[in-house]
């Protein structure tokens, strides 16, 4: 088992030791979060300022398909697409990774061989999170088998929400000691937790248990990553660092489509957690429309001309 | 105690982008005056203030910018689907619907017409009857027109040929200066009769009637995004929207010379079809130039029965 920091060993003891240092967290004040991320999301991010947040936006994408009807030859069109995300301007930076279902990773990974696009892999009875552990260890297991770079695991939020905190901390600990090399975003699904004390409790609780990046939705539910939420969760990340120094990456997904949103996106992370996240091994945007918007954003910096859809590939 | 005295209420014009009625991006507005050619108006103008025209301020009508142009292009693309795909014979409906719509806002449209073009109440009479005739005439149009620009072609070879009007896609209008209510009708209606989507530049000096025919358009059951009309500089909207790589044809009517040919070296870059501004007569028979001349021809071919080996049709 890997281990808590020690400044947690304490919390971790028993399921009520640690739910007294979870509600023990100070409250969210909803209005004034949300306030804060409208008014930071008025931000005006113009000429080179926003050419730089474009690229640096590319960059951060786990470029996503996360579909039943997923087919081989789809994983590796997204992949030759995270390589090289507009064929027609070879400065384009490539994207962070390429996230697929576990069946996919091994499709994945030998379409990025030999680049530096990562492989990540959801897990853990994705998006439900429904199945029994040993299920969810053996979905890990397979995925890293198979060459995934990034594990992406679902909490139980049914057990997290009926007070179960410590099954979910045991669960994240054991999927993470699952993932062995494979870095670990824990995904909340957020729109399911039902208030901000929830998202900024969940965020702790995964990462005290060893997540590498905390992670706000799967993308299959009616409300995904929404400025506030993730504003909480950077400030989560921020004050987790500044007091056990161990620094863990944000991933909002879902529901992410056009470059502004994005740029906000960025501008949350500059003013919240600071520099030192605004790199794709610290933060990364789950998403596949975006990509697209971003291309056509990049392209009219680059010509001038307003672009269209028929520019861009359809996925 | 004396009456009360009652403040009218002015009305704020808006652009129509989406089925929307938003103001400009840019927060600019522009001052609209009444035509100076009106006979009389001047003297009867009530000391209200002058704009820069010269002639009596009427409304304040939003100047909007390339990034509004650019969300009415977003509009029309996302609108183009359903609008195409609508039968042809719901389409005609539809822009009956109209008409139905302009005929009941009839005294709205004379004042504005008379205003804006300096006409009398019988002359802008006459003007907004025959553009209301000229949309029900190209609402009869919707399901014939394949007729005419379609048909059967004869083949040397066992196969069934049939060429079928489609429409090109999201058609930058620039409304004619003038003509601010009938010209403007006259190059709308072809336009989306045929199904394509429509951002509609109105005219510089006159584009109130345009903006009002805005809110007949939103009342009506055309699908938002269909339609979208804009007021301000026809130079500055113009120009990114000749550019614009997901704009599929431009109608330089509203166009000076030089502009138009500025505009038609801009919109060479992603092969817009181009229509080029030439001398109009709106109020003659229009024919079926502007139906035509959004359309693309799509040709299929299709075996005929003879092709069996056994010799029967399949």
């Amino acid at each position: 088992m890997p281990t808590t920091a020690p400044a947690f060993a304490d919390a971790t003891s028993s399921d009520s030791a640690l739910r007294r240092f979870l509600h023990g967290l100070p409250g969210v004040d909803p209005v004034g979060l949300e306030a804060r991320a409208a008014s930071l999301g008025t931000r005006s991010i113009k000429a080179t300022a926003k050419a730089y947040a474009i690229d640096l936006a590319i960059s951060m994408i786990d470029l996503t398909t996360l579909e039943g009807a997923d087919t081989p030859g789809k994983v590796r069109a997204l992949a030759a697409k995270a390589v090289h995300p507009d064929p027609t301007d070879r400065t384009t930076p490539a994207t962070a990774a390429v996230c697929v279902y576990p069946d996919m990773a091994a499709t994945a990974r030998a379409a990025l061989a030999g680049t530096d696009v990562k492989v990540a892999s959801v897990a853990t009875a994705f998006p439900a999170g429904r199945a029994a552990l040993d299920v969810k260890l053996a979905d890990t297991r397979d995925a890293v088998e198979a060459g995934a770079d990034e594990i992406d695991m679902v909490i139980d939020r049914g057990a997290f929400l009926a007070g179960g905190y410590l099954k979910v901390f045991e669960e994240i600990r054991a999927v993470k000691e699952a993932s062995g090399p494979a870095r670990l975003k824990v995904i909340f699904e957020t729109g399911e937790l039902s208030t901000y004390d929830n998202i900024r409790r969940a965020s702790w609780l995964g990462m005290m248990a060893g997540a590498d990046f905390i992670k706000t939705s799967t993308g299959k539910v009616a409300v995904n990553a929404t400025p506030a939420s993730t504003l909480l969760m950077l400030e989560a990340v921020r004050d987790f660092r500044a007091q056990t120094g161990v620094q863990v990456g944000v991933k909002p997904a879902g529901g992410i489509r056009t470059s502004k949103d994005a740029v906000k996106f960025l501008v949350l992370v500059n003013e919240t957690a600071g520099r030192d996240w605004l790199d794709n091994h610290w933060f990364r945007f789950g998403a596949s429309s975006l990509l697209n918007d971003l291309l056509m954003q990049r392209q009219k910096l680059a010509t001038g001309r307003y672009s269209g859809p028929d520019y861009v590939t359809v996925d | 105690m004396s009456e009360p005295t009652r403040l009218s209420v002015f009305k704020t014009y808006k652009l129509y982008v989406g089925g929307r009625f938003p103001r400009s991006e840019s927060g600019r507005v522009y001052e609209v005056t009444r035509a100076t050619s009106a006979a009389g108006a001047a003297a009867k103008g009530k000391s209200r203030s002058k704009g820069e025209g010269g002639g009596e301020w009427l409304a304040n009508a939003p100047l909007s910018s390339r990034k509004d142009a650019r969300d009415a292009v977003v509009a029309a693309r996302k609108a183009f689907g359903g609008w195409s795909g609508a039968t042809a014979y719901n389409r005609g409906q539809v822009l009956y619907r109209v008409a139905e719509m302009l005929q009941g806002r009839r005294e709205q449209f004379v004042r504005e017409v008379a205003d804006a073009e300096g006409l009398s109440r019988s002359g802008a009479g006459a003007v907004v009857d025959a553009a209301i005739d000229r949309w029900v005439w190209y609402a009869g149009w919707t399901d014939k027109i394949g007729q005419i620009a379609g048909g059967a072609n004869p083949v040397a070879g066992p196969y069934l040929n049939l060429s079928t009007p489609e429409p090109t896609g999201v058609v930058t209008v620039l409304a004619p200066q003038e003509s601010s209510f009938l010209g403007l009708v006259s190059v709308i209606a072809p336009a989306i009769a045929t199904g394509n989507t429509v951002v509609a530049v109105a005219s510089e000096r006159a584009p109130l009637p345009a903006l009002s025919l805005g809110e007949v358009l939103a009342t009506s059951d055309v699908p938002g995004g269909v339609v979208n009309i804009l007021s301000g500089r026809t130079a500055e909207i113009a120009a990114p929207l000749a550019a614009h790589q997901d704009v599929n044809a431009i109608d330089l009517t509203g166009a000076a010379a030089q502009l138009a040919a500025e505009l038609e070296v801009a919109a060479a870059d992603n092969l817009k079809r181009v229509l080029r501004p030439r001398a109009e007569d709106w109020t003659a028979d229009p024919g079926t130039d502007r139906l035509t001349a959004f359309l693309e021809t799509k040709t299929v071919w299709h075996p005929t029965g003879s092709l069996g080996a056994s010799g029967s049709a399949y």
